[in-house]
C-alpha cells in the first residue's frame, strides 16, 4: 500500500479489505483513526467523536467504524440488504476543509471505484436528527444510481450553531462493499479474503445473529422493562447534569458531559427498541423524540462548558 | 459599451433550486446596477449543478454624472442656518450661488455627483447580491460566516470591451474574483480563463458542460425519445422529472436499460413510482402491451465503455429496489387472497393510533363504516356495500407496499380489494375515498366511493372539533379545511339535497359523547368556540335533532353531564356549520361569485343544504349580471327603505296586500299585474328549486317597479292611498325575499 496517498492498486477482495483501505486512506489524510463507541447506537453520528466534538471551536479530525443498530430494519437475515445491525464508516473534520468533496472522491478511488467508468453524483439530501436537535445541509452521494454515502455540513448540533462547521461523511459499509465487490446478497459477501484458509462470509458471521435479534426485537423484548430503562436513563442523564461542576473530592471543575451523554444514547436506543416492538403510537413517538432531544441538548450545553468543548476558564 | 460576465461556482446546488436562483441572480444584480445608474441592453442567466451564470450586454462603462440644484436659506439668514445648509450640501460658502427671489436674496447650492466607474459599482452590487441571496435554505462552511446554498468556491467577474477583458476587482470572505472557472468535475476538471461570454460558453462546451438547463432538458428528451422510438417504445412524459434530471447533470448522457422480466408483472404505478422516486428514471412503455418494460437513466458523463458499467450499476440498483417491491407485492397478495383477507390488515390497525384522543385507526374505521351505512340511502348507494367498502378502504395502510411507498395508498387498496375478490365498487372506493384532495382534484361520483369519502371526512372534522383541534390562522395540521372543502365538493358533485344538519349531527354527538372528552371538558371546549354564543335561528332546527343526542347520552349518569354534552353538541354543530360556510365562500369566490351574493343566500332557510345554497347563489349571481337584475335589486332596496321607515314610524307592518280599488295611477295597476305574474311564476319555481326560473320572474318585474317609482309618490297626502302603496311595496319585498335576502347585497 502507498503510505502517502493511502491508495491500493486494484479491486479489494473482501468486506474487511474495504474497511482497511478506508482506514488507511483517512489516516493518510490526517484523521485520528478512532475505535467504535462501546454502546448501542443507531448511527455513527451518535458517537461522541461526532456529536460532541462537532461542538465548540477546537479543530477535530477523526474517522472510525461504528456498528449501528436499527431494530425495525431486522429481516431475520433474509433480505439481501436490510439488517438490524450493520456498520457505518464515519469521517468528521472540523473545520470542513475546502477540498472535502475531492477528499471524499479520493476515498472511493481508494476502495477500487474506477472514476473513469462510474457516474458519481451529489444529490440534495438535507440531514436532520430530531433526537439530537441537529441538522445540516449536504447530499447523498450516488454511484451509478446507488446511494453510497451521506455528505453533510453540520449547521447545528444539540441546539447549538456549529462554529466552525464540521464536515461529516457517512458510508453505509455493507451496501458500498456489496457494490464494489459485485455481491447481490449481503450474506454472501466475503468478510475476509475468499482465498484465506478459513474463508468467512458476512453470513457466516451475522446470519444467525440477525435471526436471533430480529425475533427478540420484534416479539420478545420486554416492553415494560424497556420503558423502565428508558425512564431510568432519562433520569440518570438529568441527575448527572444537575451536579455542581466543582468536584468536592478533587477540588477540580469536572463537568460530566460524557457520562450524561451515555445515558442520552441509551435512552435513544431504548426508544428505537420500543418502536420496533410497535408499542409507540404516532403521537407518542413525537413526545419520546422530544424527550431524547431535551437530553441531547442539555448534554451539548454541558459539553461546551468543558475544555474539549472550547471552554476556557 | 462593456459586457459583463459573472459566474458563481460552488459545490452541487440542489436541482430544485437552480432555475429560481439563476433568475434571482439576474434580477438582483441588474436591479442593483440600474439603481446605481448603470443601464444595460440585455441580460441572461444560466444554471448548472455547480454554477450560476449571468451575462449582461451593453452596460454603461460608468454611471452618469448627476447635477442637483438645492435651494438654501436667505442670504441674510442666521449663520447657523447657513452653516447647516453648507454641511448638508458638502460645499463652502464661496461655492454657493445667490439669486433674487420674491422674498429676498436666496442661496443656491449646485451639487454635482460625479459618475462612478462600472467596475466599482459591479463589485458592490455583486457582493451585496451574494450576501443577501434569497436561497430557500443556506449554510456556512469551514471557518467562515458567509452563507451560500453549498460552499462557494470561485467568483468569476469579467468586464469585456473591445479593448480587452478585465477582472472586476473584488474580494469577499477570502474569495477573490478572477477570470477562471473549471469544466466538468470528472471529464475536464482543469481550470481555464475566459475573456467574454461567448468565449466562456464555447470553452465550457469543450470542457463538457452544457450551460443552459433548457438545452440539457432538450437533449435529454430528444435522445430519450429517439432511443425509445428506435426500439418501438415510448417514454412516459414527466416534466417535473425532466427538469429535475436536467439539474443533476452538466453533461447529460442518456442510457436505456431493461427492467428484469421478473418485475414486469408489478402494477405499472409501482414500477413508475419506484423508478421515479428512488432512481429518477423515466419509465418506457411498450405501446403494444401497454406495459412499462424499460427505463431511461441520465448519466453525467461519457465513459470509455459507452456507459456499460454505469447502466449495469443502475440496473442492479433497480433490481434490488424492485425485488423489494415484488416481495411486498407478493406478500400483500398472499394476505389479500387468504381466507381472512383484508381483515388481517384492518385488525392490525387497532395497534395504530390515529390520534391519542380519537382512538386507533381501527376505531376510526368502525365509525366511518357506521356513518357510511347511514349516509348511503341519501347518496343512492347500497348501504351494505358502503359499509363493506368503508371497512376495507384503509386496510392497505397495513400492507408492506404502502409502508414502503406511502404515496401509493388507496391505489394499492384497490388492487388488493380486487385480489380479495371484493366487488368492483368496493375496490374503487378504496382508491377514491381519499378524493378530492385539493380544489382542482377530481371528485368521485360512484355512490359507494362518495359514501365512504364523505364518512371519512365527516368523522375527521367532527372528531377534531370535539377534541378542540380546530385550524387556527395558518395552522391546519390535520388538513381540516381541505376535508371540509372535500365534503362541499362531494355533496355538490352529487347534485342531491343533503342537508349538513342531517349528516353532521350524528358524528358530532358520537364524538362529543365518545368518552375521549369528559363532560366538563366538553363544556369548556364548547365555550371557547367562536360561534358558541351565537346559536340564533339554527337552535330550533337543532332541537329537532336533540332526541338523537338524548338517546346517546341517556346512559350517562348525572343530569349535569347530560346537560353539558347537550350544550357542547349544539355549540360544535354551530361552529362547524359556520366553518363550512366559510369554506364554501372561499370555494364560490374562486368561481367568481361575490361574497355579498353568498351572504344573501346564506340568510335563507335551508342554508345547510349545499346543493340548494349553491344553486341559489349561482342563479342570483347570473341574475345580477343582467341589467334587469341589477335594476330590480335597486328597486327592491328603494321599496324596502321606504317601507322600513314607514313601518318604524307608524309602528305597524304593511302586510295586508294592496287593494286594486285604491290604485289611482295606471302604474299602480300595472305593478299589481306584474306582482301577480311574478308571484304565480316564482312560487312553483321555488318549490321546484328552479332558482334561475324564479329569479328570471323576479327580474321581469323590473319595468313595472321602475315605472311605479317614476310615476307615483308613495307618501301621498291621502292616508288611504299611502297605506295601499306601502302594502304594494310590501308585496315587492315579500316576493323578492322569497328568492334571496336581497338586503344583504352591496350597493
Amino acid at each position: 500500500m502507498d503510505q502517502i496517498t493511502g491508495t491500493n492498486a486494484g479491486k479489494p477482495r473482501s468486506f474487511q479489505e474495504i474497511i482497511l483501505r478506508l482506514q488507511n486512506y483517512w489516516a493518510a489524510k490526517g484523521c485520528a483513526i478512532l475505535q467504535p463507541y462501546d454502546m448501542e447506537v443507531g448511527a455513527g453520528t451518535f458517537h461522541p467523536a461526532t456529536t460532541l466534538r462537532s461542538l465548540g471551536t477546537k479543530p477535530w479530525a477523526a474517522a472510525y467504524v461504528q456498528p449501528s443498530r436499527r431494530p425495525t430494519d431486522g429481516r431475520y437475515g433474509e433480505n439481501p440488504n436490510r439488517l438490524q445491525h450493520y456498520y457505518q464508516y464515519q469521517v468528521v473534520i472540523k473545520p470542513s476543509p475546502p477540498d472535502l468533496q475531492a477528499l471524499y472522491l479520493g476515498s472511493l478511488a481508494a476502495i477500487g471505484v474506477d472514476m473513469a467508468l462510474h457516474d458519481v453524483r451529489f444529490v440534495e439530501d438535507d440531514w436532520e436528527s430530531p433526537t439530537l436537535g441537529a441538522w445540516g445541509l449536504g447530499w447523498e452521494v450516488w454511484c451509478d444510481g446507488m446511494e453510497v454515502s451521506q455528505f453533510t455540513y453540520f449547521q447545528q448540533v444539540g441546539g447549538h450553531d456549529c462554529h466552525p462547521v464540521s464536515g461529516e461523511l457517512t458510508y453505509g459499509l455493507e451496501r458500498l462493499a456489496m457494490y464494489v465487490l459485485g455481491v447481490d446478497h449481503v450474506m454472501d459477501m466475503p468478510f475476509n479474503d475468499p482465498d484465506a484458509p478459513i474463508a468467512l462470509t458476512y453470513g457466516d458471521i451475522f446470519r444467525q445473529t440477525e435471526e436471533e435479534y430480529s425475533r427478540w426485537n420484534f416479539d420478545v423484548a420486554d416492553t415494560e422493562t424497556l420503558l423502565r430503562h428508558f425512564e431510568d436513563a432519562e433520569r440518570a442523564c438529568t441527575d448527572i447534569l444537575d451536579r455542581d461542576a466543582d468536584d468536592p473530592k478533587t477540588g477540580k471543575r469536572i463537568v460530566m458531559a460524557h457520562p450524561a451523554y451515555d445515558q442520552c444514547i441509551k435512552a435513544s436506543h431504548l426508544f428505537n427498541l420500543l418502536d420496533a416492538r410497535g408499542v409507540i403510537s404516532v403521537t407518542e413517538r413525537q413526545a419520546y423524540i422530544g424527550r431524547v432531544r431535551t437530553l441531547s441538548k442539555r448534554c451539548a450545553d454541558a459539553f461546551v462548558t468543558t475544555t474539549a468543548g472550547g471552554w476556557a476558564a | 459599451m462593456p459586457d459583463l460576465l459573472i459566474e458563481l461556482f460552488s459545490e452541487e446546488i440542489p436541482a430544485r433550486m437552480q432555475t429560481r436562483a439563476a433568475e434571482d441572480l439576474k434580477s438582483r444584480v441588474t436591479n442593483g446596477l440600474v439603481e446605481a445608474g448603470l443601464t444595460y441592453a440585455g441580460a441572461a442567466a444560466f444554471s448548472t449543478p455547480r454554477r450560476l451564470t449571468l451575462a449582461i450586454e451593453g452596460m454603461l462603462d460608468q454611471s452618469p454624472t448627476l447635477r442637483e440644484e438645492r435651494k438654501g436659506p436667505r442670504v441674510d439668514a442666521p449663520d447657523k442656518a447657513i452653516e447647516g445648509f453648507l454641511r448638508g450640501a458638502g460645499l463652502t460658502r464661496d461655492q454657493l450661488v445667490e439669486r433674487d427671489e420674491k422674498k429676498g436674496r436666496v442661496f443656491y447650492a449646485m451639487i454635482e455627483k460625479p459618475g462612478r466607474p462600472a467596475a466599482e459599482i459591479v463589485a458592490e452590487v455583486l457582493e451585496d447580491t451574494i450576501r443577501n441571496f434569497p436561497w430557500p435554505k443556506s449554510m456556512r462552511w469551514g471557518n467562515g460566516t458567509l452563507r451560500w446554498v453549498r460552499p462557494l468556491h470561485r467568483i468569476l467577474c469579467v468586464m469585456a470591451t473591445e479593448a480587452g477583458a478585465e477582472v472586476v476587482p473584488m474580494e469577499m470572505d477570502g474569495i477573490t474574483a478572477g477570470n477562471t472557472t473549471e469544466g466538468h468535475r470528472f471529464m475536464a476538471p482543469e481550470p481555464f480563463s475566459v475573456t467574454s461570454f461567448d468565449d466562456y460558453a464555447a470553452k465550457l462546451k469543450r470542457a463538457k458542460v452544457v450551460l443552459s438547463a433548457a438545452d440539457r432538458a432538450e437533449t435529454i428528451w430528444h435522445d430519450a425519445t429517439n432511443m425509445a422510438f428506435a426500439s418501438g417504445l415510448e417514454v412516459i412524459e414527466d416534466k417535473s422529472l425532466l427538469a429535475e434530471v436536467a439539474g443533476l447533470v452538466e453533461w447529460p448522457v442518456v442510457l436505456m436499460g431493461e427492467i428484469g422480466a421478473a418485475f414486469l408483472d408489478l402494477p405499472p404505478e409501482v414500477l413508475q413510482t419506484s423508478m421515479k422516486e428512488h432512481q429518477k428514471f423515466f419509465s418506457v412503455k411498450n405501446p403494444k402491451t401497454g406495459r412499462i418494460e424499460r427505463f431511461i437513466t441520465v448519466a453525467n458523463r461519457e465513459t470509455a465503455d459507452h456507459g456499460a458499467t454505469i447502466l449495469a450499476g443502475n440496473q442492479k440498483v433497480l433490481a434490488a429496489r424492485l425485488s423489494d417491491a415484488k416481495f411486498f407485492w407478493e406478500n400483500d397478495l398472499r394476505v389479500a387472497k387468504s381466507e381472512a383477507g383484508l381483515s388481517v390488515w384492518t385488525d392490525q390497525l387497532s395497534n395504530v393510533t390515529f390520534h391519542n384522543k380519537l382512538g386507533s385507526q381501527k376505531d376510526r374505521i368502525e365509525r366511518i363504516a357506521a356513518l357510511a351505512r347511514e349516509l348511503a340511502p341519501a347518496i343512492g348507494a347500497d348501504p351494505d356495500l358502503a359499509e363493506q367498502a368503508a371497512r376495507v378502504a384503509k386496510a392497505d395502510l397495513s400492507s408492506e407496499m404502502v409502508y414502503e411507498f406511502p404515496e401509493l395508498q388507496g391505489l394499492m387498496g384497490r388492487y388488493y380489494a380486487k385480489a380479495a375478490g371484493l366487488p368492483e365498487e368496493v375496490a374503487a372506493a378504496c382508491q377514491e375515498h381519499y378524493s378530492p384532495l385539493g380544489p382542482s382534484d377530481d371528485v368521485p361520483t360512484a355512490p359507494v366511493s362518495v359514501a365512504v369519502a364523505l364518512a371519512d371526512k365527516l368523522d375527521t372534522l367532527t372528531g377534531f372539533w370535539a377534541i378542540d383541534e380546530k385550524p387556527t390562522g395558518s395552522k391546519d395540521p390535520f388538513a381540516l379545511r381541505r376535508a371540509a372543502l372535500g365534503v362541499i365538493r362531494l355533496v355538490l358533485g352529487l347534485g342531491k339535497s343533503i342537508p349538513l344538519i342531517d349528516i353532521l349531527f350524528k358524528p358530532i354527538a358520537a364524538h362529543v359523547v365518545a368518552g375521549s372528552v369528559s363532560a366538563s371538558e366538553a363544556l369548556k371546549i364548547a365555550g371557547s368556540l367562536p360561534d358558541a354564543t351565537n346559536l340564533h335561528v339554527r337552535i330550533n332546527v337543532l332541537d329537532a335533532k336533540m332526541s338523537f343526542i338524548e338517546t346517546a347520552i341517556d346512559s350517562i349518569g348525572s343530569d349535569e353531564a347530560r346537560s353539558n354534552y347537550e350544550i357542547a353538541s349544539k355549540a360544535h354543530f354551530t361552529s362547524l356549520l359556520s366553518f363550512f360556510q366559510d369554506r364554501l365562500k372561499v370555494y364560490l369566490k374562486d368561481e367568481g361569485i361575490r361574497h355579498d351574493v353568498i351572504d344573501a343566500c346564506l340568510a335563507m332557510p335551508g342554508n345547510d343544504d349545499l346543493t340548494l345554497l349553491v344553486g341559489r347563489a349561482r342563479a342570483l349571481s347570473e341574475t345580477l349580471k343582467t341589467e334587469d337584475g341589477t335594476n330590480l335589486v335597486q328597486g327592491f332596496k328603494r321599496a324596502n327603505n321606504i317601507l322600513t321607515q314607514a313601518e318604524e314610524k307608524d309602528g305597524v307592518e304593511y302586510s295586508y296586500g294592496a287593494d286594486a280599488n285604491y290604485a289611482e295611477h295606471p302604474a299602480e295597476h300595472a305593478l299589481i299585474v306584474a306582482l301577480d305574474t311574478a308571484e304565480a311564476a316564482i312560487t312553483p319555481a321555488m318549490a321546484a328549486e328552479d332558482f334561475a326560473g324564479a329569479m328570471q320572474a323576479m327580474a321581469a318585474m323590473r319595468p313595472a317597479v321602475d315605472a311605479f317609482f317614476d310615476a307615483v309618490q308613495v307618501n301621498a297626502d291621502s292616508e288611504i292611498l299611502r297605506r295601499n302603496r306601502l302594502n304594494l311595496l310590501s308585496r315587492i319585498r315579500t316576493i323578492c325575499l322569497q328568492v334571496a335576502d336581497l338586503t344583504k347585497l352591496d350597493g
